[in-house]
């Protein structure tokens, strides 16, 4: 018996603002950062979207492809780094929102970047030793960048759920693997309204030590290369790592076309591999693989080996696709970027 | 004066070398160059460290009785120094070394030079590499070290006509010369589009014109000559050695275009050697930037004043030209661990006096110049080596 993903859904914020647009008021040149990121423009959550509305809409979005009873979702997890309350759970929230509540597990997670995996995980250990029937994973963020700071051309907002189980799967999780080590290349303590990083220790000794750690050691496992997928989709912090890694491993550009969103939603942090994986299924047929690798700071990578099944066929797709989604644009200026992200000081008392 | 040899070298490759710490990188390279003497730890008496802020960088001071204690010498209870002299710390170092050998009172003296600068953050370590300019005069008022830098090539440019494309010139020389160098940072040549199309740090310097952060130690094993081939069939001998000081401040020195410290620094130590700069084969001489490298072999009179920039354009410098300058892609290729930078150059110019540079090897190399300097040239320290076999 395997477990595998029966359903998915995402949701990205319509907003987007570009890096010229940004640079231009921090006397940047934003549209050389936005090359150097491969990123040509990132959401950003309208004033009335967080963490709680993102999920629920992907949660939603999620059910509304399958026949599943939410009663028999017995497990919710989110994992994220922007979660609204420090105290008090996002999960719940998408439990009731959906109807899954109240005889079910629920849970925050939070793992930087890949707490979404790390749910992914657990609703595999779930539904494989019979606890439950299906279990939701969700990854979302409304992640924050300083104004000013690199990270302002890439924090962007979005997530993706996925309902795993042993029964009905779209897609079967052959294999996972992680791959964790005490990494401090980007942390926010309780409190801090920003988050610090090591600059150039984010990359080698932090991404690309960990996700390509973590894939290779997943080839190693299942006795596969690069070759033997159709899809490839890695956490995309910006547009050049995760091509850097992929390239490093093996694969060519065409298979992680498809999964690599940054480019136009920027980093969705918790989200971002899953929106990813969320574009490939929008567009998989039955016997595709796919071979995905996350990352979150701090540091650890999870990686999966999917295979997508003839049950994909019976899916309800033709709700709004990823590419839709990212096509719904509305480029908004830097002003209204501010207001929108809560960084313009109002009076006391006001909205 | 006695004459003192270098009788072993050891290093660590240049980088950000994220899981290597200070004392990892000082063991390492200390090792090695005791390896290489082939001296025992008994006859070693003394150590003398470059280092220039692992107060800052790492939060670690007395590193010279930690260098000692970490490489398996703390039972010797040898005299350890730790000399900090702003870039020119390691190069001090070796000064100070030789000077100990050849009042007679030691024998046998190990030399490193070692800086870990990955571990703060880029602009930290920027603005701790600019604690080497006045805090008061200069810093304190937006001055950074690129700015400063950027002032004299700009004089440059408007009193000798140097070009952009000149000073890009030495970035791509040094980087064909890194290629070359296994233990360099940068292994990869650059075209002088590149250069020229990097964002400014600060204009007329680009990014490549920069040299970069760096982790990485380097060792030196001293003897006075009279016991050195016992050690080695092949001693390298300090021919001359020369140091100076100016003004810290840029805007308080004579003139943005010479620095007067390399002048008589160089001029010194080729007095004290009886050299002419047409003598030398090889030389490592300070190019935190690009401009420096020039100001460098103007100053030390391997051409005249001005011509550094054409000269560098038409090949003068290049490995195996007139004179090969940085044949081991020096700070801009090889890297530049501050601390490490002095003693780095004289390992590099053994090893081509030794004849063991590899692919970089300059050919027929007899005599070599290391130039290093501390801030923008309030110090400046010139040693001079010659084969001793």
């Amino acid at each position: 018996m395997k477990s595998g993903i029966v359903s998915y859904g995402a949701y990205v914020p319509r907003y987007r603002i570009r890096p010229k647009d940004i640079g231009a008021v921090w006397g940047a040149d934003g549209e050389a950062m936005g090359r150097g990121l491969n990123i040509r423009s990132k959401s950003v959550p309208g004033p009335d979207e967080d963490v709680i509305t993102i999920s629920v809409e992907a949660a939603r979005s999620c059910m509304a492809k399958v026949d599943v009873e939410p009663t028999d979702v017995g497990a919710i997890y989110v994992g994220s780094e922007s979660h609204p309350y420090a105290v008090k759970p996002t999960a719940t929230i998408v439990a009731e929102a959906i109807g899954a509540a109240p005889v079910m597990t629920a849970a925050d997670y939070e793992f930087a970047c890949k707490a979404g995996t790390a749910a992914i995980q657990t609703c595999m250990g779930l539904t494989l030793s019979g606890m439950c029937k299906y279990g939701m994973a969700i990854g979302s963020d409304t992640s924050q960048g300083a104004p000013g700071d690199a990270l302002e051309y890439s924090a962007s907002a979005g997530g993706a759920a996925f309902l795993v189980g042993t029964d009905g799967v779209i897609a079967t999780l052959d294999h996972t693997v992680s791959y964790t080590t005490d990494t401090p290349d980007f942390w926010r303590r309780e409190g801090q309204r920003y988050p610090s990083h090591g600059g150039r220790f984010t990359g080698e000794p932090a991404y690309f030590r960990h996700v390509v750690g973590c894939a290779q050691l997943l080839f190693k496992r299942t006795g596969t290369t690069a070759e033997d997928y159709d899809y490839a989709v890695f956490h995309q912090p910006n547009g050049k790592f995760p091509v850097r890694a992929g390239k490093q491993l093996g694969f060519k550009e065409a298979q992680m076309d498809t999964g690599l969103l940054v480019r136009d939603i920027g980093n969705t942090y918790s989200g971002a591999i899953l929106v990813g994986l969320c574009a490939i299924l929008d567009e998989a047929e039955p016997g595709d693989r796919i071979f995905a690798v996350g990352y979150g700071s701090g540091a650890g990578s999870d990686a999966f080996d999917l295979t997508v099944t003839d049950g994909i066929q019976k899916l309800r797709r033709d709700g709004r696709s990823m590419k839709a989604m990212i096509e719904d644009a509305k480029f908004i200026d830097y002003a209204t970027y501010a207001k929108y992200r809560g960084k313009i000081l109002l009076r006391e008392g006001s909205a | 004066m006695r004459d003192v040899a270098v009788i072993g070298v050891g290093e660590t490759a240049f980088g950000e070398l994220w899981d290597r710490s200070f004392r990892d990188l000082g063991i390492e390279a200390g090792l090695r160059a005791i390896q290489d003497a082939k001296v025992t730890a008994d006859e070693i008496d003394a150590l003398y460290v470059g280092n220039m802020s692992a107060g800052k960088f790492v939060d670690q001071e007395h590193v010279s009785a930690l260098v000692a204690d970490y490489s398996g010498l703390a039972d010797q209870h040898l005299p350890t120094v730790r000399v900090e002299g702003g870039g020119a710390c390691g190069a001090i170092a070796l000064l100070q070394a030789r000077l100990a050998i050849a009042s007679g009172m030691h024998d046998i003296v190990v030399v490193g030079g070692a800086e870990k600068m990955t571990d703060v953050g880029d602009v930290q370590a920027a603005q701790i590499l600019a604690g080497t300019a006045d805090q008061e005069w200069e810093t304190v008022f937006g001055a950074t070290f690129a700015g400063l830098y950027a002032m004299m090539a700009r004089r440059h440019m408007y009193e000798f006509g140097t070009t952009r494309e000149q000073l890009a010139a030495v970035a791509v020389k040094n980087h064909r010369n890194g290629a070359l160098n296994p233990n360099a940072q940068f292994q990869r040549e650059i075209t002088l589009e590149t250069v020229l199309q990097a964002p400014w740090v600060a204009e007329p310097l680009g990014l490549f014109d920069c040299a970069p952060l760096s982790d990485g130690a380097v060792a030196l094993v001293l003897c006075g000559m009279d016991r050195a081939r016992k050690y080695t069939d092949r001693p390298v001998r300090i021919a001359g050695s020369g140091q100076a000081s100016d003004f810290v401040a840029l805007h308080d020195r004579r003139d943005l275009t010479t620095m007067d410290a390399t002048v008589i620094a160089g001029k010194r130590a080729m007095q004290e050697a009886s050299f002419e700069p047409k003598d030398i084969q090889v030389a490592e001489v300070h190019d935190n930037f690009t401009i420096t490298e020039i100001l460098a072999i103007e100053d030390l009179r391997f051409v005249p004043k001005g011509k550094g920039g054409p000269a560098t354009e038409e090949g003068f410098t290049a490995l195996n030209g007139k004179i090969t300058v940085n044949p081991s892609g020096g700070l801009k290729a090889r890297g530049q661990p501050v601390g490490a930078t002095g003693v780095a150059q004289a390992v590099e110019i053994v090893r081509q006096l030794r004849g063991e540079a590899g692919k970089r090897q300059v050919t027929g190399a007899e005599r070599g110049l290391t130039h290093t300097l501390g801030g923008t040239g309030a110090t400046a320290v010139v040693h001079l080596f010659e084969r001793g076999d």
